[in-house]
């Protein structure tokens, strides 16, 4: 491996695949926004005041900024420099809450003159520049406890103030550095329950108890599943069984709708007393009415958990225990979901994660974003409707569409294909980089590498989860592709440090 | 270390699938999106039918059309706005647009870019008061609607209403309806609904997300134009309708008048019934209607069933002549009654005796026709009182009593006739004879009619012998009333006895005074009117006062029931109103002196205090 890399040139040290996937999604991305624009009256391709024009804009001054980072500014600073961007950083974030013009309800806005300028995303490069100054001193192991908490801290300050500015969703973003901090050693089982929290509270919220208990029941089962190492098994009962329990709810509305006229409506909380008592009146079957699939599903799990205690106890087998009590605690969580949501939180705490999750009732209608989304990328079908020829986002139906809502331009214009497209060179990219960093010997740049992967990957997973109806509504843009400067300097001035700190490494092979 | 970076990597895998996985489902599993796309680029602008206009027989409009205004709303479109302002110009309460803002905020998933109408039926004055600050209302416009008018005030019980169909009437015409869509719930606007609504038709327009109309779909190529409604022509003359009410007000009771020749329906008056006024907006009267306890909504003429006292005893007296055990020249005694069973006696009034039939119609001797009705049951013809009755009871049902006569307005009832087994049931086969059903003789007893029934009769009786199925609707362009309402209904008893009780018809209205005539109240020099009188007992309070006539004589063009509840004798209520209208129809004038007395005195009674209401 080493031997192939001796004699190259500096131009050939550059990661040429990784700034090809950069390139190739900018100029896709520039692409998809006159798309997005084109349908609203006046302006060309190149015209200045359409978003695709000022575009170029931001592109050719992103391109002048990577080459200053990659030519001119010395590589060595980002590593000696990093503490004091760091702080300076978080100094702006906190002065924008007092100094910032407000932008769709959040404070995080500089402004100057025609330039607007958000702190927060120039804060992804400087807690990841900390993070790698900070993690590659040879003493650090974050293993250690007081190891961890300073990485969290460095991790947590920020984000804390993003949160206060109301930008909660870059805010989530930061979550996503626990990638990097596996990577450098933190416990797999971390990883594991913040994740299985997440999944549980989001899908109880968003989708319904039924969903989470059963999904909660089917990653213990198959973790358990997997210490015995009878996967086999697993497959064929855990997932057999799954399978039944997710068609109940469908099947328990079939029977309703068969035997109850009307039943449909009653579900979707007809609110008119009238009609109740007549389709109730009208069925002798309306008991059916009061069965929930919930009943089935609590009923086939509950029992085996205090089974499955007894027998941990009994054989000593912990993994079994711990596996039982994470699965009760999680059904207590989801059953408190509600109680925290509505009781505990104050009233501005719940609003946000309402409008976080897409709950909220607020008059753009984040529901409305999602659903017309989800048409405009589900109607492109295979191969799309041809480029310019989209009909839901020519005519406006998608909100927000050349920024955060990118995605649906590509679905409905290029189809699955281009969407899988777009996901495959996305995922290269990360790839790329999760590689590159992987080859260095400067654990700064690795460590560094990863963070950008990280960041990129949160972007991409949220972003495109969203449109397509998986995530939540939270607006972060679409990484190089949505419309906007400050995201596409961000990304690209993140991207390029990394290629010069890369380039580095590589002459020293 | 490496294993983690592979484990990294193959999380970044797996977060690929999903999302590839999420958009196979949805852009090639399921197609419901692809659906809902071009639902969602293309309105369809509906665009709805004028309603066909119902005619009077002389070519008045009875219903019309006129311009009404919804204020719709786009609750998605709606900003902040002044609420007060739009509250007084459209002169409501501004906590009524509140509810129905916050009622569009709680159903917004479901209502997303559509348009729901916030207010009704504005008048175009109203309208334009709004349309002059429509500008600070973005969001709120104005749908131009038509909506029934009615010129004159002439049969709101005939015509029925008109109003928004709600979920059941939706489910009980399956993919007939919309919500939104208005449809006849009673009278002719329900009996011809299906000529009078016509075909919707729609624009289909491209539209933004802001709703705003970006072009035509295909330039119009898949537009539907609608078709307006048919035209109806009824029977009704509008006139005499009106004048009909006018002579009915303040009374509760009906009068349905006839063509005898045609079986058209004339006027068919059921009052108290509904004012024209109130039926264009039904919904906002419709607890006023229903609470009064006079009950406006029932139709009596069609739907009351009354017992039809003497008139009936033309049809005992042609059943008699038909079964040959009465004749012209027979004549019975009545000395204040019929004496039958020892004590019991059916009493009568004062006049000469013996008496003949044409003279027992003229002055409604009760007597007579108890003599009647026993020589038909105990005929020596049949075995048993069973076998006569039910005889007697098929000649009684050949006239139209005791089933529906099938006229073409909606929510006609039958009316009873007793069968045989009705009395075997109650007194034991062979319990019973002659007298225990001797009310009959007279009308009284288990007998229900319809007014429209007795009205039937007095056209049968008036074409001597046949009748046509009373009905309400010509043939006109486009609407072609049923082969059946053409066809002679004939009676069981032949035409050639019908003549013999006619002559006691017309000595009864035209003998003058003193002679023992009932109805000599009714007489009009020239109209040679035939008439009985009846006088039924009603359980609640004095006599239902019943007139039956027909005229002239030997062309009648118009055969009338007047059926008056609690006005007593047929002569002092039912035989005036009856004869004012013959005399209305066919001299177009009530003539001055005595009759015009007659008509204010019968305008100006007033006979509800003696109504028993619950």
């Amino acid at each position: 491996m080493i031997e192939s890399f001796k004699g190259r040139s500096i131009g050939q040290s550059f990661d040429w695949k990784l700034l090809s996937c950069y390139l190739l999604l900018v100029i896709f991305g520039l692409l998809n926004i006159y798309a997005s624009v084109h349908g609203e009256a006046g302006g060309t391709f190149l015209s200045f005041s359409t978003r695709s024009g000022k575009q170029i804009v931001w592109i050719v001054t992103a391109l002048v900024i990577a080459a200053l980072i990659i030519f001119a500014i010395p590589p060595e600073l980002w590593v000696s420099g990093a503490v004091i961007f760091y702080i300076f950083v978080v100094f702006l974030l906190v002065a924008v809450i007092f100094l910032g013009v407000e932008v769709k309800g959040s404070r995080s806005w500089f402004e100057f003159g025609p330039v607007r300028f958000q702190p927060a995303e120039i804060s992804k490069i400087s807690t990841s520049l900390m993070l790698a100054a900070v993690m590659s001193r040879s003493n650090f192991k974050i293993s250690k406890l007081k190891d961890f908490l300073l990485a969290a801290l460095i991790i947590g300050v920020p984000m804390l103030v993003i949160v206060a500015e109301d930008e909660t969703g870059s805010a989530l973003v930061y979550v996503g550095f626990i990638f990097m901090l596996y990577r450098e050693g933190l416990t797999g089982w971390i990883l594991m329950l913040i994740g299985l929290t997440i999944l549980t509270f989001v899908l109880t919220l968003t989708a319904s108890p039924y969903t989470a208990i059963l999904t909660l029941a089917m990653i213990t089962t198959f973790f358990l599943a997997l210490n015995i190492r009878k996967i086999g098994k697993w497959i064929l009962y855990g997932l057999g069984t799954g399978a039944i329990m997710s068609l109940l709810p469908w099947l328990i509305n079939l029977l309703q709708e068969e035997f109850i006229p009307g039943a449909a409506l009653l579900r979707d909380g007809l609110d008119d007393a009238w009609v109740k008592a007549t389709i109730l009146a009208n069925s002798s079957w309306h008991w059916l009415l009061k069965v929930k699939p919930i009943y089935f599903l609590l009923a086939l799990t509950l029992p085996a958990a205090p089974a499955a205690l007894v027998k941990s106890y009994r054989k000593k087998d912990y993994f079994l225990g711990a596996s039982a009590l994470a699965f009760l605690v999680g059904i207590f969580m989801v059953y408190s979901t509600d109680f925290l949501f509505n009781d505990v939180l104050q009233d501005h705490q719940r609003s946000r994660i309402e409008v976080l999750l897409g709950m909220r009732d607020d008059p753009s209608g984040v529901g409305y974003n999602v659903n017309q989304s989800m048409i405009a990328i589900g109607s492109g079908g295979l191969s799309g409707k041809g480029y310019l020829n989209g009909t839901q986002t020519t005519y406006g139906f998608v909100p927000e569409q050349s920024t955060d809502f990118i995605f649906c331009t590509v679905g409905e214009e290029w189809g699955f294909v281009g969407c899988v497209g777009v996901i495959l060179l996305y995922g290269f990219m990360i790839m790329r980089i999760i590689i590159d960093a992987e080859h260095s010997r400067e654990h700064f740049t690795r460590i560094y590498g990863y963070c950008v992967a990280s960041c990129l990957f949160m972007h991409l997973f949220i972003n495109i989860g969203m449109t397509i109806g998986i995530m939540p509504v939270i607006g972060i843009p679409l990484p190089l592709m949505s419309y906007g400067g400050s995201s596409l300097w961000a990304f690209t001035a993140m991207i390029a440090i990394f290629v010069v700190l890369d380039h580095e490494e590589r002459k020293y092979f | 270390m490496v294993a983690r970076e592979r484990n990294l990597l193959i999380g970044l895998g797996v977060a690929a699938v999903i999302l590839i996985a999420r958009l196979f489902i949805i852009q090639i599993v399921d197609t419901s999106y692809k659906e809902s796309a071009s639902n969602n680029s293309m309105v369809y602008d509906i665009i709805y039918p004028t309603r066909g206009v119902i005619y009077d027989r002389n070519g008045k409009i009875l219903v019309g059309n006129k311009v009404a205004y919804d204020i719709l709303v786009t609750p998605n479109e709606v900003g902040e706005f002044d609420t007060l302002l739009l509250a007084s110009v459209l002169k409501t309460d501004p906590q009524a647009i509140r509810n129905k803002m916050a009622e569009y905020r709680r159903n917004r998933s479901r209502i997303g870019y559509q348009s729901m109408v916030m207010m009704k039926q504005l008048s175009p004055e109203d309208y334009m008061r709004f349309a002059e600050v429509q500008y600070k209302f973005p969001g709120f416009k104005g749908q131009v609607r038509s909506i029934r008018d009615y010129p004159i005030n002439a049969g709101g019980n005939l015509l029925g209403y008109v109003s928004e169909v709600d979920a059941s009437f939706i489910a009980a015409h399956p993919g007939e309806y919309r919500s939104g869509d208005y449809a006849g719930k009673t009278g002719i606007e329900a009996a011809r609904e299906k000529d009078l609504r016509g075909v919707k038709g729609y624009h289909i327009y491209l539209r933004n997300s802001r709703n705003q109309i970006e072009e035509r779909y295909k330039g119009g190529a898949m537009d539907k134009e609608a078709v307006p409604g048919h035209d109806i022509v009824t029977t009704i003359d509008a006139d005499l309708q009106q004048y009909g009410q006018e002579l009915m007000a303040n009374k509760v009771g009906s009068v349905v008048a006839i063509e005898p020749k045609t079986g058209e329906i004339l006027s068919m008056i059921s009052s108290p019934g509904i004012d024209v006024s109130m039926l264009a907006d039904i919904g906002k009267h419709y607890s006023e209607i229903v609470s009064d306890p006079y009950k406006p909504m029932f139709n009596r003429t069609v739907q009351a069933s009354y017992p039809p006292g003497s008139v009936f005893k033309l049809v005992n007296g042609l059943i008699g002549l038909q079964e040959g055990v009465l004749d012209t020249k027979m004549a019975y005694p009545c000395n204040r009654g019929y004496r039958y069973s020892g004590n019991h006696k059916l009493g009568c009034h004062a006049h000469r005796s013996p008496l003949v039939l044409e003279e027992a119609i003229m002055m409604s001797c009760n007597g007579f026709f108890c003599y009647v009705l026993k020589s038909i049951l105990e005929n020596r013809k049949y075995k048993t009182i069973e076998d006569a009755f039910d005889r007697w009871r098929e000649y009684v049902v050949s006239f139209g009593f005791g089933r529906k006569l099938g006229s073409d307005f909606p929510a006609e009832l039958g009316g009873t006739i007793p069968t045989s087994k009705y009395y075997d049931k109650i007194y034991g086969k062979g319990g019973w004879k002659f007298t225990t059903v001797v009310s009959l003789s007279i009308g009284q007893g288990e007998i229900g009619v319809t007014p429209l029934q007795i009205a039937n009769l007095s056209a049968t009786v008036a074409n001597r012998g046949y009748y046509y199925i009373p009905h309400i609707v010509k043939d006109s362009p486009g609407v072609e009333i049923a082969p059946k309402f053409h066809e002679r209904q004939y009676t069981e008893v032949d035409t050639t006895e019908f003549k013999k009780v006619i002559q006691g018809m017309w000595r009864a209205v035209n003998s003058g005074f003193g002679s023992g005539g009932t109805a000599s109240i009714a007489a009009v020099p020239g109209l040679d009117i035939c008439g009985k009188t009846g006088t039924a007992q009603n359980p609640h309070g004095a006599d239902n006062s019943v007139f039956i006539c027909f005229a002239p004589k030997d062309d009648p063009k118009i055969a009338i029931a007047a059926y008056i509840e609690n006005a007593g004798f047929g002569a002092t209520w039912a035989c005036p109103i009856a004869s004012l209208m013959v005399e209305k129809y066919l001299n177009g004038s009530i003539a001055e002196g005595q009759r015009k007395d007659l008509e204010k005195r019968v305008m100006e009674g007033n006979l509800l205090d003696r109504v028993h209401v619950k």
